[in-house]
């Protein structure tokens, strides 16, 4: 009886359809913060790792490439020359200006994700050194609010591009974002528009933007300075894309071929230069660098 | 079967006035059929029309100014350029890879000057709409845009884009030949263009693919136009997990032509008829007009290196945060 009522309401391809579908979730589900345990397992490939092999590995799984997200802190010790990221304009904080409220006030989403995170926003920048070169560096955090770009994302934004224009040095930043912060409304809509219009000014003044995508990103970032690269580069895996997979699902009503808008994808279709593995990327980094340094001098 | 029932109105909000139009009609039908003189009283009728009509329109709220941002009978990109400019010709192609009928640009006279124009095109129909892909641009509509803004800059004139877009399409093509490195890369290059440059929101301000061609010196915004991060649905649905939301999440996001005005998004609004620019497509751009010739005209003396200067304050400045 039971199983007529299945059978009825789900034919084999949907069958298959919900288990890849949960798979998926699961997969965007994780969780950034490794826990206290000595084992972890793999989002991807379920294999179980010791938690210091995969400290120790830049946090990709050492089976399946996997790369875990990563913290602000994470990427910022992994990438900078030990002791040299002098962090700049950490104080600036988000207002609930439009007095908006979704299933929470935007005032206690803000408070909420800062004291999870220790941060203040989404976006954190500083002056550093990678490989003995000075640049202005400016990493995205996903676990504040999805890495959503609101004002204070696109102020610091401006802010680090100013600086290297100041400085005269080049501009890395890593990005991870679920796109704009629809909380500010119109105002995250602008920060696209801020954002573009100092990496213009960057150009004006030959100096370089290397932006680095990772996991994911998407919207209103990727339609902004996330694509603007003088060199866009890509850690292996990353979902890249204006619209996402679901969205686009819904409008052509079509399935989507694999792969599709993940880094390698992307490279196949031109959007970006480089598909770079984190153990490889600051290798490579300092390599690019050294490409401008002799150019500058 | 039952006698289909005669609407007057296409808008939820213009019910109350479905009776009173109804009264109009006999009212002419007795006066055609019989001798009777109802002039009087067809009059009357008309007054109380207008003013019930004015009345609604003088307080509209968010939601009845999406349905009206939104109505298939509002002028498109195309009707305003016809009535606004003259020796327009249309240019079609990114060079690249293909024409995209979602985004029309062209070389135009206002007045006597030589002006580049673009803007989202929608249609009147649902056969117009599929033709158009209903204004929701492809990459090659952003790269033929961008070409035409170059095309504007060598030649120095001034641009005039029309914004009328629900966003940029969300297409598996669309994302393979880069929606967002296109619209990315306009935002750059709209900073620094060095010719005036003006932008005006007629209809629908959607997102990415509406900014992607809207980063003029000036913005201005039709009264009964909307201009949002993301549509009132969308919202719902992601912030409210509950899609029938879309009339709280309208509000919340302060999407009208007074709230971007209050925030210092946009530079003015320009005012539209009783029943919104539908009503009177020929007032409405005679009023557009007027507002690019009075915002063009300081535009004009300035420098190249003061145009960019302008555009990067505008949009350096924006944005709402503590210290």
């Amino acid at each position: 009886m039971e199983c007529t009522i299945i059978s009825s309401s789900l034919s084999i391809h949907d069958w298959f359809k919900r288990k890849k579908l949960q798979k998926e979730t699961e997969y965007t589900r994780e969780r950034l913060d490794i826990p206290g345990n000595l084992w972890v397992k793999c989002y991807k490939c379920s294999q179980t790792i010791y938690a210091k092999d995969l400290e120790q590995n830049l946090k990709v799984c050492p089976k399946c490439n996997y790369h875990f997200k990563l913290t602000s802190a994470e990427r910022i010790k992994q990438l900078a020359d030990e002791g040299t990221f002098k962090e700049i304009n950490a104080g600036l904080v988000s207002k609930n200006f439009l007095d908006f409220k979704d299933t929470k006030n935007y005032a206690d989403r803000i408070d909420d994700s800062r004291t999870k995170t220790g941060l203040n926003d989404a976006l954190r920048t500083g002056l550093a050194k990678i490989g003995g070169y000075g640049v202005a560096l400016g990493v995205m955090d996903f676990s504040f609010m999805g890495g959503s770009m609101g004002s204070v994302v696109g102020e610091k934004f401006a802010r680090l591009i100013e600086a290297a224009i100041e400085n005269k040095q080049p501009a890395i930043v890593f990005s991870a974002s679920g796109g704009a912060r629809m909380q500010e409304s119109i105002m995250s809509l602008m920060q696209m528009a801020k954002t573009s219009a100092a990496l213009g000014r960057l150009r004006e003044n030959a100096l370089p933007y290397i932006s680095v995508l990772t996991d994911p990103t998407t919207g209103g970032v990727s339609a902004s300075y996330a694509m603007l690269g003088d060199i866009n580069m890509a850690e292996p895996g990353a979902l890249i894309c204006f619209a996402g997979p679901r969205v686009i699902e819904q409008t052509i009503r079509q399935k989507l071929p694999p792969g599709f808008q993940r880094s390698e994808y992307l490279l196949e279709h031109g959007m970006i230069d480089i598909v770079c593995p984190r153990t490889n990327l600051r290798d490579t980094l300092i390599k690019i660098l050294a490409f401008f340094k002799e150019q500058n001098a | 079967m039952p006698k289909p029932i005669k609407r007057y109105t296409t808008l939820e909000f213009e019910r109350p006035l479905e009776g009173l139009y109804e009264k109009l009609d006999k009212l002419k039908t007795i006066q055609a059929t019989s001798k009777i003189d109802m002039n009087e009283e067809i009059k009357m009728v008309i007054k109380s029309l207008e003013t019930l009509r004015k009345d609604i329109y003088a307080n509209l709220n968010p939601n009845q100014i999406v349905q009206v941002a939104r109505s298939l009978q509002r002028p498109t990109t195309l009707d305003y350029i016809g009535m606004i400019f003259t020796d327009f010709v249309e240019l079609h192609g990114d060079r690249n890879f293909a024409d995209d009928p979602a985004l029309v640009t062209g070389l135009a006279k206002l007045a006597n000057r030589s002006v580049v124009v673009m803007g989202h095109q929608k249609g009147h129909t649902t056969k117009e709409n599929l033709a158009r892909n209903f204004g929701m641009a492809n990459p090659e509509g952003y790269r033929k845009a961008l070409r035409l803004m170059r095309f504007a800059e060598r030649y120095n004139k001034p641009i005039i884009s029309f914004i009328d877009t629900s966003g940029a399409y969300p297409g598996l093509g669309a994302e393979e030949r880069g929606q967002a490195e296109a619209i990315a890369k306009n935002l750059r290059e709209m900073a620094e263009l060095t010719v005036p440059f003006i932008s005006i929101i007629t209809g629908e301000g959607g997102s990415g693919g509406a900014l992607g061609i809207a980063m003029g010196n000036r913005v201005l915004m039709l009264e009964f136009s909307i201009y949002s991060v993301i549509s009132p649905e969308g919202c719902a649905s992601i912030l409210f997990r509950d899609a029938s939301r879309a009339k709280e999440a309208a509000i919340a996001l302060k999407i009208t032509a007074n709230d971007l005005l209050a925030l210092g998004v946009i530079d003015d609004i320009i005012k539209e008829p009783v029943g919104g620019a539908q009503s009177d497509p020929e007032f409405t751009a005679k009023n557009i007009k007027a507002a690019i010739v009075k915002h063009l005209e300081p535009l004009l003396s300035l420098s190249q290196r003061e145009l960019i200067a302008d555009r990067y304050s505008k949009y350096r400045k924006l944005g709402i945060y503590s210290e």
